[in-house]
């Protein structure tokens, strides 16, 4: 970009009586109405965790008082050791949503680190070699993204019921030794739906990646994998931790496909909330909820941060 | 005990698909012998076969014929991290995520030098190239030039038997190419090392090499040292690819042992005594080619290879004035040194103005029909 102030001056400024800096009010109104939308259902969902009311239909005020038990008064909480946090409390003593959180987290990180290192090689590939079916292998990237959840839920359970039911019966297990869904066909279906997106996230980055680097680096001495270790990865990285983030996030935010794959002991977040939710919506949900978007939030806020600063650095 | 020759391509073929789907011969049959310690110069226009034939010594392509060998050995699918070649290259490709001296220091880090060892060498090396104080930089914080002495040093400091170099000074502006050009120079002759150059500069090849390749279309055209290159090009393409030159077609109308007379049809006139050393046949269809700085322009008529001719254009260009000469309707180059001052209008030929052409004869080339 050039820094010459000639270029600042804005030659067309004031033809026609137009103002290029000032802006529509209709600019303005629908950007505040994107906002309204975006960010009223979260900032009530986090109000009313905090609610006095167990009902939660009604915002009843904040739990008033510190004191040394709970003191109800039919729906309302009069008091509670934790005052106004008194459903995080709740939160924290609920044993199920420890472990639903424990199984999202271990999901979600086990998920991400394998569909980055497969998306990674395979954008590497699709950039690197010439092959028949390179043109199938690029547009089957896509078919992960565009296809209805529900249809991929399906398609996945389907798959892993008979197949496990061919291994069982053939195998002859039963009881305890039996296949059966849980944790790993949730941790494969996420792998499964992250690697494109880790794909196209990285493919984006290698647009424009001069050969010429991993070329220098063998030139120096340096072999396939010290050159991809040492030069290809770190020029690459931001890309990776891209595709990454996005793999993570969304890996913690499946409904749709966990739903259908999950089993005895996988429960995630989302199905956990909506096993509550069928039952009865106390704030808990909602302190749950708030809990989950302030810890997303500020680990994007973070990586965000850390990308800016690296950024900076070159 | 060094190999006599630093680099040999034996009938080096390269083939490439075309995204149409032929097949071209990028390289096509190309055979030469780099000698030890001399800075040779590929050059040619963008598609000649200059850049993939150092890409094969660099060892990042592979021959699909022939063989290529460094100091005698022969590469065969050699990967370029066992080759003791170096490469700078066109975009430099200086690691942006490193300092200059973790870039310099990774090629020893390869070699598995010892940390004392390492410090040393780069030391050395910043100071050969007067970089000292950069260590820690980055390479986006260095001017262009400053980037190709980095990619220069990374380089040498493997100390390798060869230096290749692809097109390393064509990002730079016209006054910095020079001087670099000279730098380089004389790096080599102090290191001694074997510097093969990739360019298209014609002038940049004939100011830095021992010898050149003149490439075109895959083949070797010639292959000589610069004056030889300029002053008795091999055909018609060096010719006309190296400087400037004149070409009328011609027919050899007698043939003794050392001269010939041509008989130049457009002009219906002959040039007699032309030196000749290539096996040409009485009769022949030759192409005459002179340069512009080789036309005379005489003010009294002469006997022999004089020509009456019509000044169509004058340019003046500093160095030297170009004039334009319509000699039976063939257009004419001439290249007058400004030896004296041309502030005086007078001391120009003007438009219309008759003159008389003279070609020394053995400044006549006769070159051979393709």
């Amino acid at each position: 970009m050039s820094h010459d102030p000639a270029h600042l001056t804005i030659p067309w400024k004031g033809v026609c009586g137009m103002n290029p800096h000032r802006r529509h009010p209709f600019i303005f109104s629908s950007a505040m109405l994107v906002y309204v939308f975006l960010y009223a259902p979260i900032i009530v969902l986090i109000l009313f965790s905090f609610n006095a009311s167990r009902a939660n239909v009604t915002f009843e005020g904040f739990v008033p008082t510190f004191s040394d038990k709970v003191v109800m008064d039919g729906s309302l909480v009069k008091a509670s050791p934790c005052g106004p946090f008194h459903w995080f409390c709740e939160l924290a003593k609920d044993k199920d949503v420890a472990e639903a959180a424990g199984n999202t987290l271990t999901i979600a990180i086990v998920s991400t680190l394998v569909s980055s290192v497969i998306g990674t090689m395979a954008a590497l590939a699709l950039q690197r070699y010439e092959f028949k079916l390179k043109p199938f292998s690029q547009l089957s990237l896509y078919i992960p993204i565009v296809i209805p959840e529900i249809v991929m839920g399906i398609g996945i359970l389907t798959l892993f019921s008979q197949l496990f039911g061919v291994i069982n019966g053939s195998l002859g297990l039963t009881g305890d030794s039996r296949l059966s869904m849980g944790l790993g066909t949730v941790i494969v279906s996420h792998i499964a739906f992250s690697v494109p997106f880790v794909t196209l996230v990285v493919q984006a980055r290698l647009q424009g990646f001069d050969k010429s680097y991993e070329e220098a680096a063998m030139d120096l001495g340096a072999n396939e994998w010290t050159t991809f270790r040492r030069v290809t990865l770190p020029m690459i990285l931001p890309g990776v931790l891209s595709g990454a983030l996005l793999a993570f996030t969304l890996s913690l935010d499946d409904f749709v496909i966990t739903f259908f794959t999950n089993g005895p002991g996988s429960t995630t977040l989302p199905i956990y909330v909506y096993g509550l939710l069928r039952r009865i919506i106390t704030p808990q949900v909602n302190a749950l909820s708030t809990v989950w978007i302030l810890t997303v939030f500020s680990v994007v806020l973070i990586l965000q941060w850390l990308q800016n600063r690296e950024a900076k650095q070159h | 005990m060094a190999h006599e020759f630093a680099v040999e391509m034996q009938d080096v073929v390269k083939k490439f698909i075309t995204p149409e789907g032929n097949e071209l011969n990028a390289v096509d049959h190309v055979t030469m012998q780099i000698k030890n310690g001399e800075f040779f110069s590929m050059l040619g226009s963008s598609g000649c076969g200059k850049t993939t034939s150092l890409r094969m010594i660099a060892g990042f392509e592979w021959p699909t014929e022939g063989e290529v060998y460094i100091e005698g050995k022969a590469m065969g699918h050699t990967p370029p991290f066992q080759r003791k070649v170096n490469t700078v290259f066109q975009s430099y490709a200086l690691f942006q995520h490193m300092t200059v001296y973790q870039n310099i220091a990774f090629g020893l880090e390869m070699e598995g030098a010892q940390k004392d060892e390492i410090d040393k060498r780069v030391k050395h090396v910043l100071e050969m190239v007067q970089l000292t104080g950069m260590e820690r930089r980055k390479p986006k914080q260095l001017s262009g030039g400053q980037q190709q002495r980095i990619a220069v040093a990374r380089a040498l400091v493997k100390v390798p038997d060869v230096l290749l170099l692809d097109e390393p000074l064509g990002a730079l502006d016209l006054k910095l190419r020079k001087d670099m050009q000279l730098e380089l120079k004389a790096l080599q002759q102090q290191l001694g090392i074997t510097f093969v150059y990739v360019t298209h500069d014609q002038e940049e090849a004939m100011t830095m090499s021992d010898r050149i390749a003149v490439m075109s279309k895959g083949k070797v055209q010639q292959l000589g040292a610069p004056v030889e290159i300029y002053e008795r090009p091999a055909n018609k393409f060096v010719a006309d690819f190296i400087g400037d030159s004149n070409f009328f077609e011609g027919r050899i109308k007698s043939l003794s042992k050392e001269e010939a007379v041509v008989f130049i049809p457009d002009l219906n006139a002959e040039v007699t005594g032309i030196p000749v050393s290539q096996g040409l046949v009485n009769g022949e269809e030759i192409t005459v080619s002179i340069r512009p700085e080789k036309v005379l322009i005489s003010e009294k008529p002469m006997n022999q290879n004089t020509f009456k001719g019509k000044v169509t254009n004058t340019v003046y260009i500093g160095t030297d004035t170009h004039v334009y000469v319509d000699l039976m309707g063939k257009r004419l180059k001439v290249f007058e040194q400004n030896r004296i001052s041309r502030l005086d209008p007078g001391s120009f030929y003007t438009v219309g103005q008759d003159v008389t052409l003279v070609m020394m004869p053995e400044n006549v080339l006769v070159l051979k029909k393709e």
